[in-house]
């Protein structure tokens, strides 16, 4: 016998606990069953591509921190490398291994942050949350003595960073850097193991990694489908090539998988930390020549990097002014949330939650 | 076995909960009986025979000392320093302000110094409500005159509150951040141990000497 | 005098004090109040005496443990949990609590006005009934009901009428989730709940609560500890703490069946749930536990609320450290998983029970070992009930690792 039921129509978000911000998912259920889903953003457009064009090339610094507002540092790398590109700035060593200690450090930020909120949706009660919260306090009190702020770094300029670090600095990330490990231990006792979170997360919110590939998804949610793409080895920015690393992969291409991916990738940045505090040479970190008001020749770049939700690249268009002819940004967070509508269909409400969770977009970004 | 797992969490969660919680508290801390007795800058018998009342109140942990949360010599507050003796009332901080928020108004002096016009400033209202602390006015002031405070206690009940005033800036105590004033690291000075930095000790450039300064704009012209 | 009043039942003595009448009831008369003739006074006055001081100890208590289970958790999460609001933040459910009457409160346009209001009413209830059968140490209960143990589990199903109103009354699709789901979870556990107090009965040989902590020369804890670890899950699963918290779910439903409520009715969900959880560690207590019998050195009553904190204490460190199941998954455990291993413990209790029909404390000592091993090896073949055979219940076999991510230069398939 079957029961013929009407769909029951609800809107998750844009105030909900678990939307990461303010997405909408418009959600028909039948019972407990996702029948159909279809996400509403724009909640948190601010139109900073479009203020991007009547600001100077540095003041745009300032914009993309607030894009992804979890993972400043990447974003003002990605746009500060797009606008060497551009003006053809040779950057400073020094300040290259800064903006790499800087990003990888962010990294593990984002990531704990990813995890934790994961959790949080799992229905943790925060307890996870609460120790990762514990761990990125540390990281951003490193980005504290780096540049003085916490959140809105804006600490990257093109040829290098604006400042170099104090002194103090570097036994502080001594510190963190031998702390660090066993806090991802920590974590990895108390979730990964554990039977709740394994039979909620294995098996659900499978991708085929081919569907992936076509709908240009990347990042920690690609790399968990068995698919080795991981900018940061394919097309070597900073000095990405003079660190060596390694890129978890899992095939499983579930919600553990993507999870399991994350608290991998926390390791692998911190060797990567590690490496470049050994071969960071004294020196200057930003070349004087380099003007505050750019003036890049007519042109265009695209610079991709890995950010911690995957390919954030910007777009970059010189009309020979001072400011951005076009600025367009490729969010991460925008594109892996494209396939979320086929990850869901057919999931019961916990699992949509969390499968939501587990593509850790950034709602600051998405819409931006 | 199934089950494991669960029980390492719970070994995990207790860990924490025997290693102690990691919170700091702002704006005051809650002290025990030995914090409240040093507070006092009494011993703990001393403190307990002469105060008594004190030490119940923290015996059952409702004593509090004031603390502040640590911050960086570089943390950007939400505030700014102004050197008036520096400023010539150029606005580059005003151009390059990426929200538009510093209003400066400037008249002719009539003075003429070594190195060009020096303007009087009128008007030099920084409206922090919009502000978001990005420095930059800071990074292209070429003559080190406006630095980003320490400070960040700025709650105000109405908005047009959050306008820093020029009376202010000139009145108010500078500890400016070394944000972006690598002159003021090197010299190893801390804006949150409260001494006042006073303008000739905030340049970024040296002090030139007189000589200096007429070799500069005499004899080479 | 104090103790004396104690060691009686509660009602009898008061009662018994102020009436002048001897009706042969009670026992030696310590003092008269009211003459003759107003024993119906006497009733009244000590019923309401009573009523005044369970209902407000409970909800006292409620209060006391809301700051205990915050503080806790603040413990477990390495923070320091409320600590502003008087000594060590104990004020704090108290500020709640004034703040919470003085919400306003919000009847949605929408709902079902009579549903609506009724439904924390009909929520509190039950848990203040419970009340009247536990034994809180030796002679202090309000009544000895023959049928205690049927009484506690008819009556606190009642709160799923409350549920099911609060979500049906407040026309919100995400309170009745809520409210479905809790249905669905409250009957299917008050199956194994009832079952694994089977065993209990049989070795007791009575349905009263009193009879039980009377019979328990050991405690039960360890005669019957399959039936405890059913038990206890049910439980768990009835007051909906985590992992069981399907019904409100604060990630995926908000507050699940009370989203729509405010101010002061909130108040009486809140009051009730965590009510409820006192509640249900005292039935353990009395049940499991012993009761209030152990060393003479402190009074019963005192033993028994020093029995409840282990309890309570680790229901709030399941719910610092465990996420939340999957609603289907926790069905899947009470009907493939706890319902067998109840029905494992009947079979095994009864055939004890056979053997010795009236046990020493010796023969109690034995069947605790037996019914050990019993457990451990019911609780391994069950466990691999719920293992990759049913699909949607748990997606690991019993002993394999969980997958771990492998280095980019190795081909696939190739993960350890």
């Amino acid at each position: 016998m079957t029961l013929q039921s009407e769909p029951v129509i609800v809107n998750v978000g844009p105030q909900h606990p678990s939307t990461h911000g303010v997405l909408r998912m418009r959600v028909a259920f039948d019972g407990e069953t996702v029948t159909d889903a279809e996400m509403i953003i724009g909640y948190l457009h601010r139109g900073s591509e479009k203020l991007a064009e009547e600001r100077t090339f540095t003041q745009v610094i300032t914009l993309t921190d607030r894009m992804d507002y979890v993972a400043a540092m990447t974003n003002n790398q990605a746009y500060v490398l797009s606008v060497e590109k551009l003006a053809g700035i040779e950057p400073m060593p020094r300040g290259v291994y800064l903006r790499m200690i800087s990003a990888e450090l962010q990294r593990i930020a984002s990531h704990l942050m990813a995890v934790g909120f994961l959790l949080q949706d799992l229905g943790a009660l925060a307890t996870p949350l609460m120790y990762m919260f514990r761990e990125r306090e540390d990281i951003l009190d490193l980005f504290e003595l780096m540049c003085g702020a916490r959140i809105t770094v804006s600490y990257h300029r093109p040829s290098g960073v604006f400042q170099d670090v104090p002194d103090e600095f570097w036994g502080r990330l001594r510190q963190f850097l031998d702390g660090m490990p066993a806090h991802i231990d920590e974590y990895e006792r108390l979730i990964s193991g554990n039977e709740i979170v394994l039979s909620r997360m294995r098996g659900v919110g499978v991708l085929d990694p081919d569907v992936m590939v076509n709908a240009s998804i990347t990042g920690p949610m690609l790399r968990a489908g068995g698919v080795d793409w991981d900018l940061r080895h394919r097309a070597p920015y900073e000095f990405y090539d003079r660190v060596s690393f390694d890129r978890p992969i899992m095939d499983e291409s579930d919600n553990y998988a993507r999870y399991l991916v994350r608290v991998y990738e926390m390791r692998e940045a911190l060797k990567i930390v590690e490496q470049c505090v050994e071969q960071i040479e004294p020196g200057p970190v930003r070349d004087p020549d380099v003007p505050f008001v750019l003036r890049p020749p007519v042109g265009e770049s695209y610079v991709g990097i890995e950010g911690p939700k995957g390919e954030l690249g910007f777009y970059l268009v010189s009309d020979g002014g001072i400011s951005p002819y076009r600025c367009k940004v490729r969010p991460p967070s925008l594109l892996n949330l494209t396939l979320l509508r086929e990850m869901v269909i057919g999931l019961p409400m916990a699992d949509m939650i969390v499968t939501f969770g587990t593509v850790d977009v950034n709602m600051g970004e998405v819409d931006r | 076995m199934i089950g494991l797992g669960l029980f390492k969490g719970l070994l995990v969660t207790l860990i924490a909960a025997i290693r102690g919680p990691v919170t700091v508290q702002y704006p005051d801390r809650k002290v025990g009986l030995p914090g409240a007795a040093k507070d006092a800058g009494l011993s703990l018998p001393r403190f307990l025979v002469k105060r008594p009342r004190d030490a119940a109140r923290a015996a059952v942990g409702m004593a509090t000392v004031e603390d502040l949360v640590e911050q960086g010599p570089r943390f950007r507050g939400q505030d700014f320093n102004w050197y008036e003796d520096r400023c010539t009332g150029c606005a580059s901080c005003a151009k390059f302000c990426p929200l538009g928020i510093i209003k400066i108004v400037t008249s002719s002096s009539g003075k003429q110094t070594a190195e060009g016009e020096v303007y009087d400033v009128d008007v030099f209202d920084i409206d922090i409500g919009r502000c978001m602390f990005c420095g930059i006015c800071v990074e292209v002031c070429p003559y080190d005159a406006l630095d980003m405070g320490s400070d960040f206690e700025r709650a105000q009940y109405e908005r047009q509150a959050l306008v820093i005033p020029v009376d202010e800036l000139r009145r108010k105590k500078n500890t400016p951040s070394t944000w972006f004033r690598p002159q003021l690291e090197s010299a190893g000075y801390d804006p949150h141990a409260g001494e006042e930095l006073t303008w000739d000790a905030a340049g970024r450039h040296e002090q030139p000497s007189e000589e200096q300064l007429t070799e500069r704009w005499v004899d080479e012209r | 005098m104090a103790l004396d009043f104690l060691d009686n039942a509660f009602f009898r003595n008061i009662y018994c004090n102020l009436s002048a009448s001897d009706d042969g009831r009670c026992g030696e008369r310590v003092f008269s109040v009211l003459p003759g003739g107003f024993e119906w006074l006497a009733f009244l006055i000590t019923g309401i005496v009573i009523a005044l001081i369970l209902v407000n100890g409970l909800l006292g208590s409620v209060i006391v443990f809301i700051w205990a289970e915050r503080r806790l958790l603040g413990r477990f999460q390495s923070r320091l949990g409320p600590n502003r609001w008087g000594p060590f933040g104990t004020l704090t459910p108290v500020a709640d609590a004034i703040k919470t009457m003085f919400k306003e409160d919000i009847v949605p346009d929408a709902a079902d006005r009579w549903v609506f209001n009724a439904a924390p009413v009909v929520m509190m209830v039950p848990s203040l009934m419970v009340l009247a059968v536990i034994p809180w140490g030796s002679g202090t209960f309000l009544a000895d009901l023959n049928i205690g143990v049927l009484f506690i589990i008819a009556i606190t199903s009642l709160s799923t009428f409350a549920i099911v109103m609060a979500g049906w009354g407040s026309q919100n699709r995400y309170a009745m989730f809520g409210a479905m789901r809790a249905v669905a979870l409250l009957i299917s556990y008050e199956i194994p709940m009832a079952l694994s107090l089977l065993g209990v009965l049989m070795i007791a040989g009575s349905l009263s609560l009193v009879s039980i902590v009377s019979a328990q020369d050991l405690p039960f804890i360890l005669v019957q500890p399959l039936g405890f670890l059913v038990f206890f899950i049910a439980t768990t699963a009835e007051i909906n703490r985590t992992p069981f918290d399907v019904a409100e779910a604060e990630s995926e439903l908000g507050a699940g069946y009370h989203t729509d409520y405010s101010g002061m009715k909130f108040g009486l969900f809140l009051n009730a749930e965590f009510a409820a959880t006192i509640l249900s560690a005292a039935v353990i207590v009395a049940v499991f536990l012993g009761g209030g019998r152990a060393w003479d050195f402190l009074p019963s009553q005192i033993w028994f609320l020093l029995k409840m904190l282990p309890v309570l204490i680790f229901m709030v460190w399941m719910r610092a450290s465990w996420p939340r199941l999957r609603i289907d998954q926790v069905l899947s455990l009470a009907w493939k998983g706890l319902i067998i291993l109840a029905f494992i413990n009947i079979v095994g209790s009864a055939i004890l029970t056979f053997i010795w029909p009236d046990p020493s404390t010796t023969e109690l000592w034995k069947m605790a070992g037996i019914n050990l091993i019993v457990m451990i090896a019911s609780v391994y073949a069950v466990g691999g009930l719920l293992g990759p055979g049913s699909a949607p219940v748990a997606g690991f076999a019993r002993g394999e690792a969980p997958p771990t991510p492998r280095p980019a230069g190795e081909p696939a398939g190739g993960s350890g």
